[in-house]
């Protein structure tokens, strides 16, 4: 599954990306395998959406989030 | 280091205090904000609180990484790839926020493996509930470089910065991160083989960015290209193997300095809270507008009772010259030339003040990123990003720098629509012109809750928004673009404003606003009132019996104020106006607004004081009242109508909310897209537009 997937407040660790352009992106501001996110924010119209991850408020759109894999956690 | 001068650069991630800290070493006043993206260009300055040595500081964009993925974050890399540049930095101050401690060491390992002596400042400490365990000797040390705790809000720790920086001594640092754990053996021997003197992670540097890479010539380009070749280099999976592998070795370091990953979570909960509001389903648009509404109504009615004492202040000012100066060129030139051009721009200080504190608490609280963020997906149909909507609501105060905050925005046709629209969004030079138009034509009345001029205004900015989103939809079906766009960006903690900032900034643009507004005006409504005082012929020596000889009636003032209006006829401006005329006729303007169009073409704001001044010229000062007054007792000759009334009022104010009147933005636009092509499709298409929508506006209302 993916970030998209969740629902707010659905924590996740991230294990991967699907689109290696973005991802350089999101490794620069922290987003790394195995950190831990949460949904924390979804905008009004369903998208964006923002992430907590590294201790950072991070907002990105539905299409970029559907290219972080992760693992759900409860 | 070259002419003995220390170059230091300030650099790190966006938002982590470079501009508060930049501020605070030269005593300069450069913009600061709480949102990522708000310096966009480099920017130095002399720190004169170093005596011993001459120290240049510059500022730059922040950025994520070494890796540029916009234009103002690629400043920074031009910079420090250019060795001839007069920016290249001797030494860097990192400035690491140390409430997102891990990323924003990320930058400074990569800078000390680019070869760059760093030492850290480490801002946001106060933030941190937990700072007393962050070990920062012990970091330090880890780090190889020495780390000095300061306070970008208030100025702490800044004393031991200089005195460190004071200190320094060129050397060249050791890399944080081996490059063999990243770039296999093959890849490394070919490239520090074809370069020997250069640090090795420059060279890697040339071939991961070999186009934005500063320093190499053709040549250069040629060996790096053929190594890449043959070793078959990945570009985007070396660097993500790089940046996974700097972070690796940042968490072995943190582990030991700090124990637990926790200290930011009370930070994040306060704003969670108030992201839960403020990006609500339902509230968070309402607040959104709630909040521009309130602001146009604060613009219009709080700012009309020092506005209304001003403009008295200077009627009168004008009446005591005229009649304490002696009769003569010197005393009408001063009277009816320069007071009221003056006065034209000095009443509007109360506006833009007000103009100015509303964005910049926007700035300071970190509402903006909001704004990115809930108008992102309506942003995106119109071929725009949700980072557009920083530059469009700036562009409220100037388009400018909305112009070049469109930097930020990482895709370069979103980047270049947001500048072709920002111009649409009406500036605060704008302001003044709508302001007494409306008080002209719109009655003073409300409809239930709401002042109707104040409507009239807010229609104005909607107007000017609503066609922005159209031309960007018509430009995002005829620009293409190979480029895929997207949204990353941080949305930062909330802060409370810092207020004295805040002070500073509305001190800061009204005083701009005045001074260079009031340079142009002043000069203009000198050309302008010799221009309107002398002619061509001898009309203007012999109106007096001209016209005394055909009146027929017996009122004195109705016979002076006919001598004035046929003195300015057939003045030189008086020709001007009547050769553009019939141009401007069917939008319902006489030959005066049509004087006061030609002026405006350089800047708008001219128009007020032009007005002020066409209207004044020949009128008897003594007993003229404010501009105003005298702008609505006007009557147009041919139609036995007011010069000024609905249909032409409006008209006049589509006009200006839509054409491109600004001499300074067309050479902004120039300089951030890199060619003449663009300024001019903005010239002709927002010119060409402008006299439409008037014409029809005109047409329809009379
Ligand atoms: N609490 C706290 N806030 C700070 C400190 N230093 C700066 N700030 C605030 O952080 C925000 C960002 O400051 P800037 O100086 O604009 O940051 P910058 O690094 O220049 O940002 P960009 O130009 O966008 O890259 C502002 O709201 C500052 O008031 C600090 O030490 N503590
Ligand atoms: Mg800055």
């Amino acid at each position: 599954m993916n970030i998209a997937d969740l629902k707010i407040g659905q924590k996740g660790i991230v294990t991967g990306f699907s689109d290696e352009e973005l991802s350089l992106r999101l490794l620069d501001m922290g987003c790394l395998p195995g950190e831990e996110i949460t949904l924390s924010c979804i905008a009004p119209l369903g998208d964006p959406i923002a992430i907590d991850v590294a201790g950072s408020r991070v907002s990105l759109r539905k299409k970029e989030a559907s290219t972080v894999m992760i693992e759900k956690i409860s | 280091m070259r002419e003995n001068i220390l170059k230091v650069a300030l650099i790190g991630n966006p938002n982590a205090g470079k501009t508060s800290i930049f501020n605070l070493l030269t005593g300069l006043n450069q913009k600061v904000g709480n949102f990522p993206g708000v310096t966009v260009d480099k920017k130095s300055g002399p720190c004169n609180k170093i005596k011993s040595r001459k120290v240049q500081i510059v500022d730059f964009p922040g950025t994520y990484s070494i890796y540029p993925r916009s234009a103002d974050e690629r400043v920074f890399f031009t910079e420090v790839t250019n060795p001839e540049s007069d920016n290249f930095p001797d030494m860097a101050v990192v400035v690491v926020d140390a409430a997102h401690l891990k990323r924003n060491l990320l930058l400074f390992s990569q800078i000390k493996d680019m070869g760059v002596p760093a030492i850290i400042a480490m801002t946001m400490l106060d933030v941190l509930p937990e700072k007393d365990q962050l070990d920062l000797e012990l970091l330090a040390q880890k780090l190889d470089s020495p780390i000095i705790p300061v306070n970008g809000r208030n100025g702490e720790g800044m004393e031991e910065l200089i005195a460190e920086i004071e200190r320094f001594e060129y050397h060249i640092p050791e890399p944080f991160l081996p490059m063999e754990s990243y770039v296999h053996d093959d890849l490394f021997y070919r490239a520090t083989a074809a370069f020997p003197d250069e640090h090795p992670y420059r060279v890697y540097q040339m071939m991961q960015q070999t186009d934005t890479y500063a320093g190499i010539g053709p040549e250069d380009i040629d060996i790096i290209d053929e190594i890449k070749e043959n070793s078959s280099f990945k570009s985007h999976q070396l660097q993500a193997q790089e940046t996974i592998n700097r972070y690796r070795l940042l968490d072995d370091i943190l582990r030991e300095v700090k124990p637990h990953n926790k200290k930011i979570e009370e930070n994040l909960r306060v704003s969670s809270q108030l992201d839960k509001i403020l990006t609500h389903p339902l509230w968070g648009y309402f607040i959104f507008i709630g909040i521009l509404f309130f602001m146009f109504q604060a613009i219009y009615s709080w700012a009309s009772i020092p506005m209304d004492f001003i403009d008295e202040q200077f009627g009168a000012l004008g009446e005591w010259i005229s009649a304490t100066l002696p009769d003569g060129a010197l005393n009408s030139l001063i009277s009816e030339g320069i007071i009221p051009g003056i006065g034209g721009i000095v009443i509007f200080v109360p506006q833009i003040a007000i103009l100015f504190a509303f964005i910049a608490l926007l700035e300071e609280t970190g509402y903006m990123a909001r704004a990115v963020f809930l108008t992102d997906r309506i942003m995106r149909v119109f071929g725009l990003n949700g980072k557009s909507i920083v530059p469009l609501i700036s562009g409220v105060a100037c388009a400018i720098p909305a112009v070049m905050a469109a930097r930020n925005i990482e895709n370069w046709k979103e980047r270049l629509i947001t500048i072709l629209v920002a111009p649409l969004i009406s500036c605060s030079a704008r302001l003044p012109v709508y302001t007494i138009l409306i008080a002209l034509v719109i009655p003073d009345e409300s409809i239930g809750f709401f002042n109707l001029q104040g409507l009239v205004l807010m229609g104005l900015y909607v107007l000017g928004f609503v066609l922005a989103l159209g031309i960007a939809l018509i430009m995002h079906k005829i620009i293409n673009s190979p480029q895929r766009p997207f949204l990353i960006m941080e949305l930062p903690s909330f802060r409370m404003p810092r207020w004295k900032n805040v002070g500073l900034t509305i001190y800061e643009k009204s005083k701009t606003f005045v001074f260079s507004a009031g340079k142009i005006i002043f000069i203009i409504s000198i050309v302008l009132w010799v221009l309107a005082s002398y002619g061509p012929g001898s009309e203007i020596a012999q109106a007096e019996s001209i016209v005394t000889e055909q009146y027929q009636g017996d009122n004195q003032e109705e016979l002076e104020n006919l001598i004035a209006s046929y003195k300015l006829e057939h003045s030189f401006a008086g020709y001007l106006g009547k050769a553009i005329e019939p141009v401007i006729e069917p939008l319902g303007y006489d030959w005066k607004i049509g004087i006061a169009l030609i002026t405006s073409f350089a800047a708008r704001e001219v128009f007020v004081g032009s007005m002020a001044t066409i209207y004044s010229v020949g009128t008897d000062a003594e007993n003229t009242k404010t501009v105003k007054d005298r702008l609505a007792t006007e009557i147009n000759p041919k139609t036995g109508l007011p010069v000024f009334n609905l249909a032409s009022g409006i008209s006049l104010m589509i006009f200006y909310a839509i054409a491109m009147q600004c001499m300074s933005t067309l050479a902004i636009v120039k300089r951030e897209t890199k060619s003449w092509k663009w300024p001019m499709v903005q010239l002709a298409y927002l010119t060409g537009l402008a006299y439409v929508s008037a014409l029809i506006a005109y047409q329809t209302l009379i």
